[in-house]
């Protein structure tokens, strides 16, 4: 009872945080959503957003358990590769005869194994998750080459790869979509509703802190990048039905897309902090910029200085603020310890450039 | 067998041994000597199978492919000393690359020089940007240069238009620095020699040098030893963004034709290479000359590859599982290090405390 009272007690405060954050990313939405519609008839259309969000359906995907796993305080930069090889074995198995039906699950399990083996050397052996997804996203981007070398199959028949883009009849939403709609609620249940999510944010925030409460470090740590190597192959089975076609290098550079639509959804890179709601806002607004600058005409370069501009602002805003408000507290402090003797003057200000 | 018997032919074999187990460890332990071997090794099996591999031509090709990559892992390996992380070192490659060519493609009697000291300077500025946003603003730096490797990379686009530069149009005397050898060293590889001895000293003798490993190892600590971390860890970032704007040059030297897609994917191939030089992914440790040194071997390995007609596919594969292994043995020289540093403490402390008994 009071355990549970002690671990709400700082939620408001980081709901609160969390809100602003969320009311900045949604601000930007209307805008763009104004500047699209003012570049373009088309931008609020259905058409328009059936193709757009089908275009960012792989990356919301992965967006979602590399959420889970920031909050943690780590990082899996290995997911597109692991796109790539789950692509390439879907070519090559259904050369090879298999039916859709067993290619998809074997393809899945691929992704778990690749997901186990980034989790235990990073649990097990205890390496660090930047380095170890680095080496891993040389190395099963290796596996998928092998597979797969710079062939493309391209003969799917199209009763399945219609489920790639065609929309859930009588909506606008595409079948990737809806299927990232339904993770995303899951994903959004356990972080924000079970014991297991307050876990996760519990290890990110203090990982020691955590482990001496009980919480199994290891254990969570291990489902997560399983679970992050399991949606990564079904982003590739998607990607591949997507595109009717199967290639080892789909998905190269995408990583770096993935964390950055996390970081713009307000989640700390050092752990901790963040929201799926806000990872979801940051796709919206990545699609919807893609889009509208792309029916404006604009050329598809400036989506790439938007986005990193973007991402810079987004992080560097709120510090800004913060500093300022520190400056101006810490003048405070030295206004009042000069008023009440010069004894109090000296830790306060080191205090202050420890920040 | 018995006990005694055993015990008086133990010391020589022993003696032999344990200076076989010391050249072992300091294999491990130093890490430059360990890659030394390693690529030894690499090079005379594949010579073995493949005699054309160690001829010069083919040696000195071999030297051309690692220089660029080499020369980031410099600029790198001082980032990442200081517990910071540069992504942005292939787009600022990519920017100054592609303002070389222009710039040469426009006026063809520039003085070389200057290209160099303007790509240089282009690469610096790059540098200023994502150190005044890692140290005043405050930013992660992993966020930051991946917002400013999306911002340059944006920006070489929309220089270059869709346009390409062709070495057709780029000055003889220019292109030579990547074909010519001075002494039989390809003249490319010097620029890196001369950066990778600058650096090294520096990092090893200087002041600043020392004081960047100290804001690696424990930036609080650093700060409140007096160490002026902002200005240090903004001089690393400048520093690797001039020596990526140095590489840019150095990249259309060598290739000739250039787009705004240059070095795309750079970044994670020369944190590789530092890593697998040893340096640490969190800071505080490891050289430029090891940073260096993965560099040639990641390249090496990929040439040699060829020779056993193994599937230019597997490269990746076996450069990733490199990777892996050489962090892995880091970890395990790091275990074993703080093992005997404790092994020490407490013999040190046991010998203190039976000093101060006795003179009690």
């Amino acid at each position: 009872m009071s355990a549970e009272r002690a671990a709400a007690a700082p939620a408001p405060r980081r709901l609160s945080e969390l809100a602003r954050w969320e009311a900045l990313i949604f601000l930007l939405i209307v805008g763009t959503m104004v500047l699209g519609s003012g570049l373009s008839d088309e931008f609020l259309t259905g058409d328009n957003f059936s193709f757009t969000s089908a275009d960012m359906a792989e990356i919301a995907l992965m967006a979602l358990p590399l959420t889970l796993i920031v909050i943690t305080a780590e990082i899996d930069l290995s997911v597109a590769s692991i796109l790539g090889l789950s692509s390439a074995l879907m070519g090559e198995l259904w050369v090879a005869g298999w039916p859709i039906e067993a290619i998809i699950p074997f393809c899945l399990l691929v992704g778990a194994v690749c997901g186990a083996f980034n989790a235990v050397l990073i649990t097990r052996v205890g390496l660090p998750s930047l380095a170890v997804t680095i080496g891993t996203l040389t190395m099963y981007r290796g596996f998928a080459l092998v597979v797969l070398g710079d062939a493309a199959v391209a003969d799917f028949p199209e009763s399945y790869t219609r489920y790639g883009f065609e929309n859930v009849p009588g909506t606008i939403i595409p079948y990737p979509v809806a299927l990232f709609g339904v993770l995303a609620i899951v994903f959004a249940v356990v972080l924000h509703k079970t014991k297991f999510g307050r876990e996760i944010y519990a290890i990110g925030a203090n990982q020691e802190a955590a482990f001496f409460s009980g919480v199994r470090v290891k254990r969570i740590k291990e489902i997560l990048f399983v679970v992050s190597g399991i949606v990564a192959a079904l982003a590739g089975v998607i990607m591949t039905l997507r595109l009717a076609s199967a290639r080892a290098d789909y998905g190269t550079g995408f990583e770096l897309t993935v964390v950055a639509a996390v970081v713009l959804g307000g989640v700390s890179i050092f752990g901790g902090k963040g929201s799926i709601v806000g990872v979801i806002l940051a796709l919206f607004l990545l699609g919807g910029i893609r889009s509208a600058l792309t029916l404006g005409q604009i050329s598809q370069e400036w989506v790439t200085i938007v986005t990193g501009a973007l991402l810079i602002a987004a992080v560097l805003g709120p510090n800004l603020v913060q500093r300022a408000r520190e400056a101006r507290a810490h003048s405070r402090d030295r206004g009042r310890s000069a008023r009440s003797g010069s004894l109090e003057h000296r830790p306060r200000e080191k205090r202050g450039t420890d920040e | 067998m018995s006990q005694p018997a055993e015990a008086v032919a133990a010391p020589a074999p022993q003696q032999s041994e344990r200076s076989r187990r010391d050249f072992l460890n300091a294999v491990v332990r130093v890490r430059e000597l360990g890659l030394i071997v390693a690529l030894a090794l690499l090079i005379t099996i594949t010579a073995i199978a493949e005699p054309r591999f160690v001829e010069a031509a083919s040696l000195r090709d071999l030297v051309r492919n690692a220089t660029i990559i080499a020369l980031l892992a410099v600029g790198q390996t001082l980032v990442l000393v200081t517990r910071n992380l540069d992504l942005s070192v292939g787009s600022v490659l990519g920017l100054s690359a592609f303002m070389a060519g222009d710039l040469f493609q426009n006026n063809p009697d520039l003085p070389i020089p200057l290209v160099f000291a303007l790509g240089i300077l282009l690469g610096a500025a790059a540098g200023v940007i994502n150190g005044a946003l890692v140290t005043f603003g405050r930013l992660p730096a992993l966020v930051a240069t991946l917002g400013t490797l999306y911002v340059f990379r944006g920006l070489a686009f929309v220089w270059t238009g869709g346009s390409q530069v062709n070495a057709e149009t780029l000055p003889d005397s220019f292109l030579s620095i990547g074909t010519s050898t001075i002494l039989g060293v390809p003249t490319i590889a010097l620029f890196t020699v001369v950066a990778l001895v600058i650096v090294g000293y520096a990092l090893r003798n200087y002041r600043a040098g020392r004081e960047l490993y100290a804001i690696g190892s424990n930036p609080q600590a650093a700060r409140l030893a007096g160490i002026r971390t902002d200005r240090r860890v903004m001089a690393a970032f400048v520093a690797s963004g001039a020596l990526a704007g140095l590489a840019g040059v150095l990249f259309t030297a060598r290739y000739g034709t250039v787009d705004a897609t240059a070095g795309t994917g750079y970044e994670l191939q020369v944190i590789a290479a530092a890593v697998i030089g040893g340096v640490a992914i969190f800071g505080g440790s490891g050289s430029v000359w090891g940073a260096a040194l993965g560099a040639v071997l990641l390249t090496t390995i990929t040439s040699a590859l060829i020779v056993p007609k193994v599937p230019a596919f597997w490269q990746q594969a076996v450069v990733g599982a490199l990777l892996l292994a050489a962090i892995a043995l880091d970890r395990f020289i790091a275990v074993r290090v703080a093992e005997r540093l404790r092994q020490r403490s407490t013999r040190t402390t046991a010998a203190a405390q039976a000093r101060n008994g006795g003179e009690r």
